[in-house]
């Protein structure tokens, strides 16, 4: 009997200590980078450019690249998502080999390392569509569309949030009960009519969540921007798809491995690590509450 | 026998879950301006018999239908029959009242609106009419921007026939309209279809009988997927041919 309770209670405090474990580490790592990020963080860290061979300043052009990047990412991997899980609800039947075929390939590329995305934008969009372009516009004689930018960092990084778009789309439209798609259908509506007036309106929540999650997602990836567009440093904004662009993630991974003075810049790799984890942190956060609102309407 | 005065007419109407064979062979015809009652226990094929009327199993995968459902004399499963048309011309009142979750005026106006009507003018008149003939006119004219979802249950269900009428249709098919309402919300529909039957052909599943009783002019008997036995709903409840419809009005199984 003894040995049973004894059992009962190493088991409650091994799991215990290993939950304990993860909310220490996670402590740990806000307050570390609190701690010292807090101090070099400032207005002027936020509106300003680096300064001094980037050991001073501010990250102003990361912070513009990495909106610029996610608002580009969005228009093209939102529509294209939620036009797939329009598909994939509405159109396909549940069973049919085509519908299989693409929840395998979403499957799939979710589960894509990001660094593969990278090698492949580089490969893809870059060499074959840029280079491509070149050819076309200027006979190969002007590198313009066939090196790493904003464009092909953006469609890459698409690429890459795509089945967080698609899943999270498609869980909302199917929380929209079908009996208002068959009373609309009932009154002579199209399907197509339906969807737009009835199934999309009431599913814009997820569609925001889904855009908010790849947003997020996109906010913190380094590996895809690698070769497709991120650049050390610019001394000026982008200001055409076809330009170079600073990000935060790729701040951070060059300030700590690539700076003319790793030790000098280590508050400013706080302070910029601390703005990213801001960043992510509120769009989660913001795509939990959209999510439990869904969630709490389709338990209804 | 006069051909031309049915409504709706069906020839050995199967119709096929996967392997299940939910209707085996219905034939019935429906006159019009008059109210049509379908009973029999659950299960018995009346709701997937109704829902085939204006094609609605369309949607169930996997469903497979034979046989033919003629709706004024014409195949509304032959190849040219524009599903679109067929169902504003056959409309529909579901068992759960389905509101949309937009305005009252919104949701009467959904169906006009899909068909391509954009005046104003025109929609307030439909609007207007669908509801008075719905009986619900005067609870809501004072606030026509409130919410659908907003009304009690009868409320809502008087709000999807006023849906349901304001597309113009021919035909009401009511999938036990009143099964979540309560007593004083039931009459309320009942004493409607009474009114409308003078326009328009209503066909009704019920598995209130007293409620076919008193609400049809013709009652049709299912039975796993059978029709058993169809007269008038006087004969049918008081002298049915059948054994085994007295058994079930009579309450001794389903």
């Amino acid at each position: 009997m003894i040995g049973r309770k004894f059992l009962d209670f190493t088991v409650t405090t091994v799991s215990a200590s290993s939950a304990l474990f993860i909310i220490l580490i996670v402590l740990v790592l806000i307050g570390d980078i609190l701690l010292n990020g807090w101090s070099t963080l400032s207005w002027e860290f936020i509106t300003e450019s680096p300064m001094q061979g980037m050991t001073e300043g501010g990250i102003f052009p990361a912070i513009f690249g990495t909106f610029l990047l996610v608002v580009i990412m969005s228009f093209v991997g939102v529509p294209i998502g939620t036009v797939t899980a329009i598909y994939l609800s509405e159109y396909a039947g549940q069973k049919s080999i085509f519908a299989r075929a693409i929840r395998f390939a979403v499957n799939t590329l979710a589960g894509v390392p990001a660094i593969v995305f990278g090698l492949f934008g580089l490969g893809f969009f870059v060499q074959f569509v840029g280079g491509g372009v070149d050819q076309v516009v200027s006979g190969g004689a002007e590198l313009r569309w066939g090196q790493p930018n904003i464009l092909w960092s953006s469609l890459t990084m698409a690429l890459l949030t795509l089945p967080v778009v698609i899943i999270s789309v498609e869980e909302s439209i199917k929380t929209v009960p079908r009996e208002l798609r068959e009373a609309s259908l009932a009154l002579g509506a199209t399907k197509w009519t339906t969807i737009r007036k009835i199934v999309l309106p009431n599913s814009i929540t997820g569609i925001l969540t889904g855009a908010i999650l790849a947003v997020s997602r996109g906010a913190g990836e380094v590996a895809p921007i690698l070769f497709t567009g991120a650049a050390y440093f610019l001394p000026k904004l982008p200001d055409s798809l076809s330009d170079q662009f600073m990000e935060l993630g790729y701040h951070i991974f060059i300030m700590s491995t690539q700076s003319t003075d790793v030790e000098a810049t280590i508050g400013i790799q706080y302070a910029t690590t601390l703005v990213l984890l801001a960043l992510t942190f509120s769009l989660n956060f913001s795509a939990i509450f959209l999510r439990y609102k869904v969630r709490t309407r389709s338990a209804h | 026998m006069d051909n031309a005065n049915y409504k709706i007419r069906t020839r050995d109407l199967r119709f096929f879950y996967g392997e299940k064979e939910a209707l085996k062979g219905i034939t019935i015809d429906v006159k019009p301006n008059q109210v049509t009652a379908l009973i029999g226990p659950s299960g018995c094929g009346k709701s997937t018999f109704l829902r085939s009327l204006n094609r609605m199993n369309d949607l169930v995968e996997g469903a497979v239908v034979r046989g033919t459902v003629l709706v004024d004399h014409i195949d509304i499963y032959g190849p040219e029959v524009d599903v679109v048309a067929l169902r504003k011309k056959v409309g529909m009142i579901f068992q759960k009242s389905n509101p949309f979750p937009k305005s009252v005026y919104d949701n009467v106006a959904y169906g006009p609106r899909v068909n391509g009507i954009r005046e104003r003018k025109v929609l307030d008149e439909i609007v207007e009419t669908s509801l008075k003939q719905a009986a619900l006119w005067d609870e809501v004219r004072d606030d026509l921007s409130r919410s659908g979802l907003a009304l009690s249950g009868g409320q809502q269900q008087r709000l999807c026939i006023a849906r349901a009428l304001a597309v113009g249709p021919e035909v009401l098919l009511m999938d036990e309209p009143a099964s979540a309402l309560d007593p004083s919300a039931t009459a309320k529909i009942e004493e409607l279809m009474y009114v409308l039957k003078e326009n328009y052909t209503i066909v009704i599943v019920t598995h209130n009988m007293q409620q076919a009783a008193r609400v049809s002019d013709v009652t049709a008997f299912f039975y796993i997927g059978e029709l058993i036995e169809m007269d008038e709903t006087r004969k049918m409840f008081t002298n049915p041919s059948v054994k085994q419809t007295e058994d079930y009005i009579t309450g001794r199984f389903g």
